[in-house]
């Protein structure tokens, strides 16, 4: 068996990347969202400028608080990685401070979304007013759920470091949600462009 | 600690340094560096805003806005989410989705937006 | 470990590719029923054998069954059982989530056609254009079924295009170099990546249509300045890259069997690859040579035009790289290798009609029309199905450990061939002379009925084929003779271990130095020294788990209580999803 084709027991240990098949697995996945967004984003500019009937997207749309939630949401960005450098560091002091940094973060972002929705409606924007109004809250409304999602991910993953679970051996498992969060925060860097900014 | 690392032979082992060794942060941004990109994203997001307001920006505004949150969206995938610094493998499935989700969005905007506005047919 | 629990909670890639068989060869018997049904009321001109609404709900449940049902899951099955034996790993990456991708498969397929029991199955064609699909024009449940069914099965590609390409990246073994691949391998990581970066699009066109219909949005909308053609362009974004998905699978069977069979190694190995890499990519790029005849203008259509006739290279090169595998080579004509050539006849009858309406000024002739039925049969039944049929055959052996009977399949192949060629060849004939698709019915001064009839009397004969097909898997799997690990000489990891496989495939990781480990002498002997041996202690898998089964039923219950109309029924599902989320993240994967 000198030259066999064998490879010792350490077999176990192997990928043939050396690479971690989370992300691996993860990084497609988020490519696969990039198609998703996109094609919610294309369909809010292929519609604009042809609502027939107001509120138009220039009338409505409110950029002051807009580019603060923008900011919260990047600064929720920031808290994520020091919370990954953190686990990695085993602190678990900077890991349930910087997680819970994420969470509020988060959270406010999604209090700012859920003024300005209840706003639009007070203004008489609906999804059934027109199709600004239909592409605006899909649109939005989908990058919403993803932020629901990853702040639910983000409280799991802070009662898992409350309660010691989360040691440097498991900073994948952080990484793996920072990378989540980091593409609904770049996702969002594109809509405020795009449909806030860009009118 | 945790429960044991599971080398499982499935490439899901968990860990900061991935079963072969590969994985290790050492390459990653220390949080100095996250700090100052953070503080560039807040920056460039005022800068947008501003671009916005002024109303001499109104001619260039278009790309300019454009090229802003593109920069910002490359520093996020860069640093944050490290592609600067991890395997070209992971860049490489991101890109792909990335490059045909683009490529998809310019068409439509093509399809829909300006080819309508001219008539070829006289 | 047997019984139905075991099969429940199976994570195995080998069980999960089996049931992914059965079920999509099940769905196979039921859209070719619709199909019958569709050729006896064609038969003869006026008639009145269905109703003109079943026959819309017949053609609609045929396409959408035999494209997402059928071929898409039954390369997957493939997929599952084969490319980790190929690549030389002890499973997929995500062994619960292959589950997962599996269960929501076989309930989104069921939910699709529990529409018959109330007798509202989909009724707007396989495409769905809008507004056709609004409340307006279809207010009954048919669309509702449809959209929501579909939207389940993207789930389950999404999660299994992930699957894989994570497989194929990272659990190759060693020394198994990307170029050292098998081609099937290479096609299912190519299908992958269309899978997840072309089903989001369609995903985003189906959930504008739920709005549209559940919440009154406007994206189809045309008086408040919504666009159906927006529909028709997200659907053929996803739409073509779905023709390579169907095909590039069959592609990669073939480019497997015909070196077999041909005791050669693939002529022009990294070409075929590039080939298929290229189809992918330029598969993005061609879409709207669905709509030539919407009127896009000038400029638009000579694009569309110009890149579907480039598309045809890459895929001609395959053809020329198979006729020159075989060239000179040891020839033999099993059951696989018959399909296989079969195939390659039969598609590039197919590809060529598909050069045709590539011209748009041509298109606008034959659009809607049964030629166009009669070219995407070509290239679907006799490329993609022929060539799954040939990955049966091939495959048979090293699932079962039985061999098939090559009788039983030379029958299935011939007369697959004469009932295949019977029933779509006409249609050129019966398209060009003016009959419309999807049409329930056609007037006798039409002349239509002859090629009509010989379409019929075809069917029949394909249908009674695959009846040789089920006989023969059923019996051969029941006193079929003992397999050997490699009844067809063939040159291929999957080959070095006994058929069937031990549940972890590998007792250790082979080592692999060539693209044709088992045709050098030397290597050969050191594979099978590795794959034939028995375990001093057998490898640890992972263990069998009842949660992608609850996450499943979860993610259909959510998107099936949408059709309540009440905004928080779905939240019902989503919580028996994120319970099953939870329970599944908290169960170690090893015990």
């Amino acid at each position: 068996m000198a030259r066999a084709a064998v490879i010792a027991q350490d077999d176990h240990h192997y990928t043939s990347t050396g690479l971690s098949s989370w992300k691996v697995g993860f990084w497609t996945f988020i490519g696969s969202e990039c198609l998703l967004f996109a094609s919610l984003i294309s369909t809010y500019l292929v519609y604009k400028g042809r609502s027939v009937v107001g509120p138009y997207p220039e009338e409505i749309l409110n950029i002051p608080l807009t580019s603060v939630s923008t900011f919260v949401l990047l600064m929720s960005s920031l808290a994520m990685v020091l919370a990954l450098d953190g686990v990695q560091r085993g602190s678990r002091k900077l890991s349930l401070i910087w997680l819970g940094g994420v969470i509020l973060l988060g959270s406010a972002f999604l209090g700012f979304q859920a003024y300005e929705f209840t706003h639009f409606v007070h203004e008489g924007l609906t999804i059934g007013t027109n199709v600004f109004g239909s592409s605006f809250f899909v649109l939005t409304g989908f990058h919403g759920a993803h932020v629901t999602g990853g702040v639910i991910w983000m409280i799991t993953l802070w009662i898992m470091a409350a309660r010691g679970k989360l040691a440097p051996a498991d900073s994948l498992k952080v990484e793996i949600a920072g990378l989540y969060w980091h593409f609904v925060d770049i996702v969002w860097i594109v809509i405020f462009t795009l449909v806030y900014l860009i009118q | 600690m945790s429960t044991e690392a599971v080398a499982d032979g499935f490439g899901q082992a968990q860990g900061g340094a991935s079963p072969s060794g590969h994985g290790d942060h050492s390459g990653h941004a220390s949080p100095r560096t996250y700090w100052t990109i953070g503080g560039i994203l807040t920056l460039i997001t005022a800068m947008e805003v501003a671009a916005f307001y002024i109303p001499a920006m109104a001619p260039v505004l278009v790309p300019v806005l454009l090229v802003l949150s593109a920069t910002k969206f490359m520093l996020v995938i860069m640093f944050f989410m490290h592609l600067k610094f991890d395997s070209k493998v992971f860049s490489g499935v991101f890109l792909t989705g990335l490059v045909l989700a683009s490529f998809m969005t310019v068409a439509l905007i093509v399809l829909f937006q300006v080819l309508p506005k001219y008539d070829f047919m006289g | 470990m047997t019984g139905l629990w075991s099969w429940l909670t199976t994570v195995d890639h080998k069980r999960i590719g089996v049931m992914y068989f059965l079920t999509s060869f099940f769905f196979f018997f039921v859209g070719g029923l619709e199909a019958l049904l569709i050729r006896i009321q064609l038969m003869r001109p006026e008639n009145a054998f269905i109703s003109a609404e079943t026959y819309s709900q017949m053609f609609t449940m045929h396409g959408t069954t035999m494209v997402f049902l059928v071929a898409m899951p039954m390369a997957v099955a493939f997929f599952n059982y084969v490319v980790p034996l190929q690549i030389g790993a002890r499973d997929v990456a995500f062994p619960r989530l292959n589950a997962l991708s599996f269960w929501v498969f076989l309930f989104g397929g069921l939910f699709i056609n529990s529409s018959f029991l109330f007798g509202a199955a989909p009724n707007t064609s396989w495409v769905g254009y809008a507004n056709l699909t609004s409340l307006q024009f279809t207010p009954g449940r048919n669309v509702e079924f449809w959209l929501i069914g579909l939207s389940i099965l993207g789930i389950s590609s999404i999660l299994g295009g992930v699957n894989f390409i994570t497989t194929i990246i990272n659990l190759r073994a060693p020394g198994m170099k990307l170029l050292r691949m098998p081609l099937f391998s290479w096609m299912a990581l190519v299908t992958s990546f269309l899978l997840v970066t072309a089903i989001p699009v369609v995903a985003v066109a189906l959930i504008l249509l739920a709005f549209d219909r559940f919440f009154g949005a406007n994206f189809y909308e045309v008086t408040a300045g919504g666009d159906p053609i927006l529909w028709q362009h997200l659907f053929w974004l996803f739409g073509h890259p779905e023709v390579y998905i169907l095909i590039l699978p069959s592609f990669g069977i073939i480019s497997d069997v015909i070196p077999t069979f041909s005791r050669k190694p693939l002529f022009g190995y990294p070409v075929v690859v590039y080939a298929g890499i290229l189809i992918g990519f330029i598969g993005w790029g061609v879409w709207s040579h669905h709509m030539f005849t919407v009127g896009l203008g000038p400029i638009a259509d000579s694009f569309f035009v110009a890149s579907t006739m480039i598309i045809a290279i890459p895929t001609a090169i395959k053809i020329f790289n198979w006729l020159a595998t075989m060239w000179g080579g040891a020839l033999r004509f099993p059951p696989p290798m018959l399909f296989a050539v079969g195939v390659v006849a039969v598609f590039t009858v197919g590809g060529l009609s598909g050069i045709m309406h590539a011209s748009a000024p041509i298109d606008l002739q034959q659009h809607d029309s049964y030629f166009v039925v009669a070219h995407f049969h070509y290239v679907l039944v006799g490329g993609a199905l022929m060539g799954l049929f040939s990955g049966i055959y091939f495959w048979f052996p090293k699932v079962t450990g039985k061999l098939m009977s090559e009788s039983l399949g030379k029958w299935h192949f011939w007369t697959t061939m004469i009932g295949f060629n019977l029933t779509f060849f006409p249609m050129h004939f019966a398209g060009l002379f003016g009959m419309p698709r999807r049409t329930w019915t056609y007037q006798a001064e039409l002349n239509l009925e002859t090629w009509n009839q010989l379409s019929t009397v075809g069917a029949f004969i394909f249908g009674i084929s695959s009846l040789f097909l089920v006989w023969n898997l059923f019996r051969s799997w029941k006193k079929g003779e003992a397999a050997p690990a490699n009844p067809w000489d063939a040159a291929t990891l999957e080959w070095s271990i006994p058929s069937p496989p031990p549940h972890y495939n590998f007792p250790v990781l082979p080592k692999v130095r060539s693209r044709e480990p088992l045709w050098d002498e030397v290597e050969r002997a050191e594979v099978e020294a590795v794959t034939l041996s028995e375990p001093e202690h057998e490898p640890e898998m992972p263990s069998p788990s009842f949660w992608p089964l609850v996450v499943a039923l979860g993610v259909v219950l959510s998107w099936a209580l949408v059709m309540t109309g009440v905004w928080w029924a779905p939240l019902l599902g989503l919580a028996l999803t994120a319970f099953g989320i939870f329970s599944w993240a908290f169960q170690p994967a090893f015990r």
